[in-house]
């Protein structure tokens, strides 16, 4: 196999399912049940996981004259990312049973996404990294207005895109300001001409830029402002997959930006990722607080984990991306997890919303009340899931630092986030007014379901009890993206 | 003669765009729109980029013009209605532009006199022919990205074809 090929081979089987899929899709006669299209795309994902595992073996490939590099950082965030696609495609096989006759652009959309969020983990060339962003991030804005019927899915995916395609152009600026300054956009060749250049301004300035517009795509305050309507809007299994995949990918670049593309200028950008962390920590928790609708609480919520996600980028960096790329996994279980139950209780309708409609959960329904419960633990950070283990390395990585005042803003928030995933938890399991009762009748957990929280549940809680495993990977994805400095610090986390 | 050129094209540039913001019917705008294109245009040739005028004449000025033009027809939009606007557009966005504005003038002054120092590696060198270094890029250092975006186009016209059919 050529190198080009085997460097690309997640990517090739992603998006030759996807156009099977959307080939497909007009041949079926309308009104029959678009799940073995679902199907195929889960094959499809599975095969590009076991492809992604399979090029793990052959150590660091270049491929397309240097603008891929596949290592063990990109495997780790491919698998992360057929693992989240993987579980959004078994929760919402049954979901648009009977609601929806685009089910299967649905299936194909994920699957592109798929395709262009793996593209940005492994490239090393920012133009490349920008067309697997707009790949991933249009088919989240489609995906975002997936129910037509309701003005709200209207609203999400409208806002979506403007504000997306706003961060977008901040972006694009940066890298071609860093074009302007080094002289190339490829992450290696920019760390390199960093030091000669004449105009260290404007490489400061095209830095912040990207910064600004990976700062929008993760969510992260003060950039956050599209995140509640647009989760609010969206459908809850897209919610699953788009608060935690593209962000994956996005985290994942800036790590390669920052780590290997301004090594540099550290000082200067960990002072200002210092800021942007205990902002959306903050502005994340005490937004949540005042929610009553859950999607809007979880909104905020992951606005606060992304505070936290972002805590890591100021430590060392052998610390800080092993640490980073471990939150991302268990933020990425615990959070898919919550959403495949919002789906399974809501349904196509979405109408249980607030967190009085969840009361009486664990009398009706005691095994989905106690996985949601299980992951709103995990959320806050309790011992024994995989919450616990990221929270415990992204400060101890920040500690290490000596980012003393970060980590104790992180933990304060911690407290604060408590107290309303708390809330949620109290009322799954406090007694419901007799009045409305058959909110929860409708509710039938299927077997792809069924499978897809077994598998989170499973992940959060291997994640919490066994952690070394991926700790291992997370490091060996470090030492990849930060050669340098990989042996030079002591591993805090241990 | 190139300063010059320079001076009026872009003074005509911001002209435009200034203008596209202000006019109040799209076809109007969508006018004002191909003067930016043209000026641009016209700035790309005087620094010796040939092919990319041309490229910017024919696709932004002919063919997403067009586009426009008839997505305005089609939609039959008339005089867009003046809302004032939300408080957060005057109090945070205005400023905020200017802020944006005035900090990459400031950077751009201050660091004028280094602009055109940096070694662009080959690129826009007057050495080779200007589509055959076009073309090297393309289709060698770039040429994943360039293939990659049919992906991009692909995923584009799929969630046309989703937004536009109605739910049956």
């Amino acid at each position: 196999m050529s190198p080009n090929v085997l460097a690309l081979l997640p990517e090739i089987i992603l998006t030759i399912t996807g156009v099977l899929v959307m080939v497909a899709e007009p041949v079926l006669p309308a009104g029959q049940s678009r799940k073995p299209l679902g199907v195929l795309a889960i094959l499809g994902t599975l095969a590009a996981g076991f492809a992604s595992w399979y090029q793990l073996g052959f150590g660091t490939i270049h491929a397309y004259f240097n603008t891929i590099q596949v290592d063990s950082f990109s495997v780790f965030f491919h698998l992360l990312i057929a693992a989240i696609v993987l579980v959004t495609l078994l929760s919402s096989l049954d979901y648009f049973e009977g609601h929806a006759s685009h089910a299967g652009e649905y299936f194909a959309l994920t699957l592109f996404g798929a395709t262009g969020m793996m593209l940005m983990t492994c490239s090393v060339e920012l133009l490349m990294v920008f067309v697997g962003l707009e790949i991933s991030s249009i088919s989240t804005y489609i995906l975002a207005g997936f129910r037509k019927g309701q003005a709200s899915a209207t609203e999400s995916s409208i806002k979506y895109f403007l504000l997306g395609s706003f961060a977008t152009a901040f972006f694009l600026y940066g890298i071609a300001l860093a074009f302007g300054s080094t002289g190339s956009t490829r992450i290696d060749v920019i760390s390199q001409n960093l030091a000669s250049t004449a105009t260290p301004t404007l490489a400061l300035l095209s830095l912040a830029l990207i910064i600004i517009g990976i700062g929008f795509k993760v969510s992260a305050a003060p950039f956050h402002v599209w995140t509640p309507d647009v989760y609010q809007g969206a459908p809850a299994p897209v919610v699953g997959l788009m608060s935690t995949a593209p962000k994956a990918a996005a985290f994942a670049v800036l790590l390669r930006i920052l780590f290997s593309g301004f090594p540099s200028y550290e000082p200067r950008w960990a002072s200002l990722i210092w800021i942007i962390a205990a902002l959306s920590m903050t502005v994340g928790n005490l937004g949540a607080l005042l929610q009553r609708d859950v999607k809007r609480m979880l909104a905020y919520s992951s606005i606060a984990h992304a505070g936290y996600l972002l805590v890591a980028y100021t430590a060392f960096p052998a610390d800080g991306i092993a640490s980073a790329c471990f939150y991302t996994a268990a933020y990425a279980a615990m959070n898919v997890g919550a959403f495949t139950v919002i789906t399974q209780i809501g349904g196509y309708r979405e109408n249980v919303r607030t967190i009085e409609d969840y009361s009486g959960l664990a009398l009706k329904r005691p095994v989905l009340a106690a996985v949601l419960g299980f992951f709103l633990l995990s959320l806050i950070g309790i011992p024994f899931t995989g919450g616990f283990f990221g929270k415990f390395y992204v400060f101890s990585a920040a500690l290490h630092a000596g980012h003393v005042w970060l980590a104790v803003i992180g933990l304060l928030n911690s407290g604060i986030a408590c107290f309303y995933y708390l809330r949620l938890l109290a009322s799954l399991y406090s007694r419901r007014p007799a009045i409305e009762d058959n909110l929860f009748d409708g509710i039938t957990v299927t077997l792809p379901a069924a499978l897809a929280l077994t598998i989170t549940a499973a992940a959060t809680l291997l994640l919490g009890i066994a952690p070394n495993q991926v700790l291992s990977l997370a490091q060996r994805s470090a030492a990849a993206t930060a050669p340098g400095s990989a042996n030079s610090t002591t591993n805090a986390s241990r | 003669m190139q300063l010059a050129l320079f001076i009026i094209f872009g003074l005509l540039a911001v002209a435009g765009a200034i203008n596209f913001l202000l006019q109040r019917h799209p076809i109007n705008s969508a006018l004002s729109l191909i003067v930016v294109m043209m000026s641009l245009a016209v700035l790309y040739w005087s620094l010796g980029a040939e092919f990319l005028a041309a490229a910017q004449v024919i696709v932004y000025s002919g063919a997403v013009m067009v586009l426009f033009v008839f997505v305005v027809m089609l939609l039959n939009a008339g005089e867009e209605e003046r809302t004032h606007g939300s408080r957060a557009a005057y109090f945070a966005g205005i400023p905020g532009a200017t802020a944006i504005f005035c900090l990459l003038s400031f950077v751009f002054l201050t660091n004028g006199k280094a602009f055109g120092s940096t070694d662009l590696i080959n690129h826009l060198t007057h050495t080779t022919n200007n589509i055959a270094e076009i073309s090297q890029v393309l289709f060698r250092d770039l040429l994943l990205p360039f293939e990659v975006t049919s992906v991009l186009i692909l995923v584009a016209i799929l969630g046309a074809v989703v937004l536009a059919r109605k739910e049956q």
